[in-house]
């Protein structure tokens, strides 16, 4: 039973939060761009990493904010939790 | 009468006598008893039969390690399975069956087993009943009856659980003497602690000693103990509570047993709870299982552990022999025979296999008329229902031999002891690892993973003085760590022991000559012996998990807390291996069992799950509707009048809709709010439609893709202003869009200023549709509601009885229609208020099942049964709702090879060539059946009804390239294998040009 | 096989009189050699029935199972042993048919008692969709040959007395699939089966060898680094539950899993009161009772991600609630054990059974919580994909590629169960 600490409302059970998967996946800019295989890539693959992996959780019977977990998928020991940063994509425009 | 209970002694009740039966015989204790000690009080030699070879057994141990004496308690909706007798307190009427034995204890057919044992030796069953093959199930049918323990009971239990959650500095788990002064010691320093002992008292191993502390006798200096612990008010004391599981972040889960001492069910009374507890820091003070030693034919009813033996001599006042003989290897195990003495034993007989070596414990034994003999091992056990007498050697252990001469000697009680085995469970529940001590021959905890201690003998720590320190020192570092002021209190003063050191005996005769011994048992309860442990060997199983799983060894319902360790003795002898390279197994929780009842707590029957209800439920249950369950939510499935049925229902439902006038509650759907600068911007993302191109007040019906381009959920949305929306979701869907929507929102683009409100529970929702609802509505609203001010697909504020509402002319159904918004607490009156109003129409409620008719009937999709999560816009006919210009979620994915694949399933349409067969939902649509191998199956049938309006069936079906087969011909196939001759048509089946809906 | 080591009845008796003294070892407890035609990544049931079937189907000998562990000790030992081929689409229910089919005789031809049981499995359906999606599942299944039925609620508790079919129920039981040929094996048996068969066959089953790197020579396997040595292979077979992505990092190919605790629990034994399988994807758990008399009880997967081959105990209560929901009686039986195992839980809720951009490296994995089941056509279609250098026709739709084209094979969507 993980216990985990919301970087709004400090530490709560488990019980209290929703899964969210692998974090830093960002969604291609231009997804036209990619051609199927990349796009699956970014679709599909995960790294599923064994180990320290950084993941995404929600506060979902709390404060209903997603934020930034830095677990180890072994020990399942939480190293540090952190809030989504508030900035926008750096869009390349066209010229 | 109780022969075997001494005129005094112990912690009994001697003044409340109890009735019991045990096997319909009935019989006397006190209160203070165990059903064990009782039984054994009462002369009650042979308590069970073992698992395999169905050999009499008597009981062995006093606690959770006990293997044999596990009866069926009670009867009928109360009764419970596989009870260990050491651990159940004795209350008036209780009634205990043994659990095998046909046709009885003492004589039991099944017994031939154990003369033709050699044939059922380790993983016998991998090796036969495979000839013939279709013969597995009768043979498979009496091993399923010759196995098994108790019954479960046949009726719903009657009985009530629940759950409590707390938070506590520390959890002291072991209420013996290490686990006292911890609790003590922190408690006395301000910690918030909480103590829980399995048995009904505190003390543990001291509640049967005989030793002086602080010059009180054991059980008063408990006593003084508990009530300083009591008095401390951050200090909770839980009796009867098993710690059974140790999870992550010191998550462990406590079950009290309230009312199990009592009777079978007490009415009105919580039976059990589960503490859950996140404790700060955790003192592990469980303390230690004697081990049996391994000789042959140990297991005969009468052989007895020495830590049981005192337990009933001194806790029970029950004296199991008169005329003992105790085998030992160590020094712990005297006091049983020192106990027997006192207590009235006739002649007692210690066989020691070490040589004599000064000891208190021996002279205390000596002194007190007790006959010793050193260099010597019990080689065998004489008496088969009950123990005899035993065959005597001489033992040289320098080379480990026992000499081939042995002399016989009769005795009633044969007390072993091969030392202790600290418990580990919860240590390695909780991710810490143990490690073998060549020095203490034993497990002890070695790292921890949490923030957890171990102390006393689970941590290989023997004397009293030792554990107290330990206990002491543990609540003074707990304490500590929690920036406590520590508040130290003594150590109390005990009789300092000289102890010897306890000498390895894993088996008394060497292996070479094993297999013509009678049997050597490890695991009582699965009859696993010694000769298994060398077969699984011999076949290559030589893991420790391999020769678990291939022997049973540790798979009884004690967890191998008797036995485990003598098998991987033995296994290491018979590799010829140290045992600490063999390994030791993770223990997992139950520590012991706990029953699924206060594992469910309170959250089972009506409370499984919350059951939502919409603001206008109490008419629908007036109007008697049965209700169908749509996600957590119940859903009024249609409105039958007097003794309808249900398709009559829905045909006068379904006409009087199209007719004159309809009204549903639709309050379940999922309603969003959104609303922020981006707003726009951010839809945009999420529809496949250009949203920003709605003007205000306009409506629009939306889907959601998943990334992958499927279909994810759909509804009506509308722009409500410039930088503010309300969506509406299907009933399923309103939870999952609701988090989707924030996780894009938070995690993609947080960047974006738009703020999502759900408003599903506050806001109810009524449909009022049919060519009549205008007229109906225009007469409660000041709004203008004709065609050229309020257009189909167009929202509007208004108020109904001065209440504020929001108007949509949107429809499901093809008809004129409006969905009301109101706020929940005045649904039940507008809706009422409108039932009154289109009286003159003939107003009619109708259900899901009208709902789902009229929509098919219109051809609109319901997502979840019309599309699976393999359809996507383009499958479901919605091709023109998907924006070419902008990008959204699951654009790309549609642009895939098998997106734009021409064979994908298409949403059409189907009618029934016969036109009156309704095709059964589900049914699969073939060309024709292949006589032989898979037949293929092009698509199948997603919603089916009979159609009032048309006056003949209809259906949606997916059909491969279905768009471009309309009109040819495919059977239809349900899992009756009926056939229905099908025509695919266009999935619109009903006012094809939608002229009904823009009525004027 | 060779017929010295066969084991029967008379086998037995034999045995018996030389006081089991002569019964040989039921596998060969290899040293690796330096190198093989073929190697297995993984001692678990697939990895041993791919390396039996390569051996018997394919003529392949110098192969060897490398596990890091003990044989069968991953999933193999963690699960709730279910097996059926009751699924929704052909190209799964297929596979799965087929390893059904090899079930059946599966004891006989590795002459190893696996104990497979056809007693039956309910899949419950609770609301009218469920009930829709069970018509559906079991016209395909009836179409594709694979013996399904629907009952309804009277015909389950004809079948099942102490189940609760009380319209009140939170969430009532409207009526089910049943496929009277699946049932539960003995998971234990399945490797142990397996290894010595394989083994009679030549294949070395090497144990406590743990593979730590992949080479590769530009896009053709050469051989696998272990804890052992390097061991060389122009053919490498990974079948390793739960760690598909860490061998697949090894070798630089990204796979869409992602690997969660499932967890399960037992009962203590109790005499015969369950007698079929019975699995309820809505109220999220499934039981059957084992022949030694246990409750086998399987929960729905933990939320997260997780190797530690352990869950939370919220998903056991709730798993728990479950089961009382369904057996109000079973709230007096006590749970003995519990535990868990790691499930690769793919994107479609089927499969990865494919060839991947490394020449000669093959991956078996993403059953998610559907392995057991298909352990011996696992097996067989993987040695044959290894053997081939291409799938097997039962296979080829559980590719790697599917990804990318789009073409999922969707088993949660419709089937729902997925266990």
């Amino acid at each position: 039973m993980l216990l985990i600490k919301c970087p709004w409302c400090g530490v709560r059970d488990e019980t209290e939060f929703s899964y969210g998967g692998e974090a830093g996946i960002e969604r291609p800019l231009k997804p036209e761009d990619l051609n199927d295989q990349e796009w699956a890539d970014y679709l599909f693959m995960r790294k599923n990493t064994r180990g320290l992996f950084l993941e995404q959780w929600n506060h979902s019977l709390g404060c209903r904010q997603w934020f930034i977990v830095e677990r180890n998928t072994v020990t399942y020991e939480i190293i540090a939790t952190s809030k989504i940063k508030n900035e926008a994509p750096d869009i390349q425009v066209d010229a | 009468m109780q022969i075997n209970r001494l005129k005094s002694g112990g912690q009994i009740n001697r003044d409340k006598t109890l009735r019991f039966t045990f096997n319909g015989q009935s019989y006397k204790g006190y209160l203070g008893d165990t059903l064990a000690s009782a039984l054994l009080a009462n002369g009650v030699d042979i308590v069970g039969r073992s698992f395999k070879y169905h050999r009499p057994r008597g009981i062995v141990g006093s606690g959770a390690e006990e293997p044999n004496a596990i009866f069926q308690i009670g009867s009928g909706a109360t009764t419970e399975a596989g009870m260990r007798a050491t651990q159940v307190e004795l209350y008036d009427g209780l009634v205990a069956k043994s659990e095998k034995g046909w046709p009885s204890l003492s004589f039991d057919i099944a017994e031939v087993n154990d003369w033709c044992s050699k044939l059922f030796g380790a993983g016998f069953y991998y090796k036969t009943f495979m000839y013939p093959a279709k013969f597995w199930k009768i043979y498979e049918y009496f091993l399923r009856r010759m196995a098994g323990l108790g019954a479960a009971p046949r009726e719903p239990d009657p009985d009530y659980y629940n759950h409590q959650n707390t938070h506590c500095d520390v959890l002291v788990v072991g209420a013996g003497p290490a686990g006292l002064m911890a609790a003590l010691s922190a408690g006395k320093s301000g910690a918030k602690v909480i103590i829980a002992d399995d048995q009904a008292n505190f003390g543990g191993s001291l509640l049967a000693s005989k030793e002086l502390i602080e010059g009180l006798t054991a059980d008063k200096w408990v006593s003084s103990q508990l009530q300083m612990l009591e008095e401390l008010p951050n200090v909770t004391c839980l009796s009867r509570s098993t710690v059974f599981g140790y999870y992550d972040y010191n998550f462990l889960t406590i079950n009290e047993r309230c009312t199990n001492h009592l009777s079978e069910f007490t009415e009105g009374h919580v039976r059990q709870k589960l503490w859950r507890v996140r404790a700060k820091r955790v003192v592990l003070a469980q303390g230690a299982f004697e081990r049996p030693l391994v000789f042959p034919n140990n297991d005969r009813p009468g052989v007895m552990l020495a830590s049981a033996v005192s337990n009933y001599i001194n806790r029970y006042g029950v004296l199991p022999g008169k005329n003992p003989i105790l085998f030992t290897n160590n020094d712990s195990a005297y006091q049983a025979a020192i106990d027997m003495k006192i207590a009235g034993a006739k002649s007692v007989l210690v066989v020691d296999s070490r040589s004599e070596q000064p000891s208190d414990m021996v002279d205390e034994a000596r002194n007190n008329g007790i006959e010793l003999q050193f260099d010597a091992v019990i080689r065998n056990v004489i008496g088969h229902t009950k123990v005899k007498g035993v065959e005597i050697s001489t033992y040289d252990s320098g080379s480990n031999t026992c000499a081939a001469q042995a002399t016989k000697r009769t005795c009633d009680l044969l007390i072993y002891s091969g030392g202790w085995s600290p418990a580990v469970h919860l240590h390695s529940q909780s991710g810490g690892i143990n490690k073998w001590d060549d020095n203490r021959h034993c497990f002890v905890p070695h790292t921890t993973k949490q923030a957890s201690f171990s102390i006393g003998s689970c941590n290989g720590t023997w004397s009293l003085e030792d554990c107290l320190k330990e206990g002491i020192a543990c609540g003074r570092d707990v304490a500590g760590s929690l920036n406590l002021k520590v508040n130290d209190i003594n150590l109390p003063i005990t009789k300092k022991i000289k102890l010897n050191p306890m000498m390895p005996l894993w088996q008394v005769i060497a292996e070479n000559s094993v297999e013509n011994l009678p049997k050597q048992f490890l695991d009582y309860q699965n009859d696993t012996t010694v000769s298994d442990i060398y077969l699984a060997v011999r076949e290559g199983y030589t893991g420790i998990e391999h020769v678990k799983r291939y022997t049973a060894l540790g798979f009884g319902t004690d967890q191998g807390k008797l036995g485990n360790i003598n098998g991987m003795a033995i296994l290491a002898i018979a590799l010829g291996k140290p045992i600490a390279e063999i390994g030791t197994t993770t223990f997992r929780p139950a520590y012991t069992p706990v029953s699924f009842g206060v594992c469910a707590g309170e959250d089972i029957g009506e409370m499984f799950e919350p059951t939502r209800k919409t603001a206008i439920h109490d008419f629908h249950t007036e109007s008697k509707a049965p209700f169908e369950i749509v996600g957590q939510w119940l859903r009024p499935w249609y409105f039958p009048k007097d003794d309808e049925d249900m398709s009559s229902a829905v045909i006068r439902e379904c006409l009087a809709t199209r007719s004159s006038l309809g009204i549903m509650d639709a309050s379940t759907l999922g309603k969003i709010d959104v609303c922020g600068k981006d707003a726009v911007t951010f839809l945009e993302k999420i529809y496949t439609h250009d949203v920003a191109k709605m003007a205000v007040g306009q409506c629009a019906y939306g889907v959601m893709l998943g990334e992958d381009g499927m279909i994810k959920d759909d509804g009506v949305m509308a722009r409500l202003g410039e930088n503010h929306f309300y969506l509406t979701t299907t009933t399923g869907g309103a939870a999952t869009v609701m988090s989707w929507l924030e996780q894009w929102l938070q995690t993609e683009w947080p960047h974006l200023t738009v703020y999502l409100t759900s408003l599903t529970d506050q806001l109810s929702t009524i449909a009022l549709v049919g060519p009549n609802s205008r007229r109906v509505l225009q007469k409660l609203v000041d709004a203008d509601l004709s065609n050229d001010n309020f257009p189909f697909m167009k929202t509007c504020k208004s108020e109904i009885a001065g209440l504020k509402v929001d108007l949509f002319r949107v429809s499901f159904s093809g008809e004129l229609a409006f969905e009301i918004n109101v706020n929940s607490n005045f649904a039940l009156y507008i809706w009422n208020l409108l039932m009154v109003t289109g009286r003159d129409f003939e107003i009619t409620p109708y259900g899901t099942e009208t709902m789902h008719v009229l929509r098919a009937e219109k051809g609109f999709i319901i997502v979840g049964q019309d599309t699976d999560g393999s359809i996507n816009p383009h499958d479901a006919g919605l091709g023109w709702l998907v924006s070419k210009e902008k990008d959204f979620i699951g654009k790309r994915s549609l642009e895939r090879v098998d997106s734009i694949r021409s064979d994908r399933k298409q949403l059409v349409g189907l009618l029934s060539v016969d036109n009156k067969s309704v095709i059964p939902e589900g049914a699969q649509l073939i060309e024709k059946k292949s006589p032989s191998g898979p037949t293929p199956m092009y698509g199948h049938v997603s919603s089916s009804y009979f159609s009032p309006v048309l006056g003949h069936p209809i259906a949606l079906a997916l059909i491969e390239s279905g768009r471009n087969r309309i009109g040819d011909k495919l059977l239809a196939i349900s899992s009756d294998a009926k056939a229905i001759e099908v025509t695919i048509a266009k999935p619109i089946f009903y006012d094809p040009k939608g002229e009904r809906q823009h009525a004027k | 096989m060779a017929p010295m080591n066969k084991y029967s009845a008379f086998s037995l008796f034999k045995n018996a009189l030389t006081n089991n003294k002569n019964w040989q070892v039921s596998w060969r407890d290899a040293t690796p050699k330096s190198k093989y035609d073929a190697i297995i990544v993984g001692g678990g049931g697939h990895g041993l029935a791919t390396a039996y079937y390569l051996a018997k189907n394919h003529g392949m000998k110098n192969i060897a199972v490398l596990e890091k562990g003990w044989i069968g000790g991953g999933n193999t030992a963690r699960n709730t042993t279910i097996v059926r081929s009751n699924y929704l689409w052909t190209e799964s229910s297929l596979l799965y048919e087929k390893s059904l089919k090899l079930w059946e005789g599966l004891s006989q031809d590795i002459n190893f008692n696996v104990m497979f049981s056809q007693r039956g499995v309910y899949n419950l359906g609770h609301t009218l969709q469920d009930m829709r999606d069970i018509e559906r599942r079991v016209s395909a299944n009836q179409l594709n040959g694979i013996d399904a039925e629907v009952v309804d609620a009277q015909q389950i508790k004809q079948a099942i007395p102490l189940i609760n079919t009380s319209k009140n129920a939170r969430y009532p039981i409207l009526g089910a699939s049943l496929q009277r040929r699946a049932g539960v094996a003995r998971h234990d048996a399945v490797a142990w089966g397996y290894a010595r068969a394989a083994s009679e066959l030549g294949v070395d089953i090497i144990q406590q060898c743990e593979v730590t790197g992949i080479r590769k020579n530009g896009s053709q396997v050469m051989g696998v680094d272990t804890s052992r040595g390097y061991i060389e292979a122009k053919k490498v077979g990974v079948v390793v539950a739960g760690h598909a992505s860490v061998l697949a990092d090894m070798a630089g190919i990204r796979l869409p899993l992602e690997s969660h605790p499932l967890q399960a629990y037992v009962s203590e034994p109790l005499k015969p009161v369950l007698d079929t399988v019975i699995m309820s994807n809505a109220v999220h758990g499934y039981i059957s009772q084992s022949d030694k008399g246990e409750l086998v009880i399987g929960a729905g997967i933990d939320p997260y991600i997780g190797y530690g081959q352990r869950g939370s105990f919220c998903t056991i209560e709730h798993c728990m609630q479950a089961i009382i929901a369904l057996f109000p009686n079973f709230s007096r039986v006590r749970m003995l054990r519990q535990w868990g195992g790691i499930v690769d839980v793919s994107p479609d809720a089927c499969p990865i059974l494919s060839k991947t951009p490394v020449e000669g490296l093959y991956f078996n994995c993403g059953w998610g919580t559907g392995g057991f089941k298909a352990t011996p056509g696992s097996g067989w279609t993987f040695a044959h994909t290894i053997a081939n250098n291409q799938p097997h026709e039962l296979n080829a739709p559980f590719s790697l590629d599917r990804f990318s084209t789009g073409a999922l094979i969707d088993e949660h969507g419709a089937a729902a169960v997925a266990h």
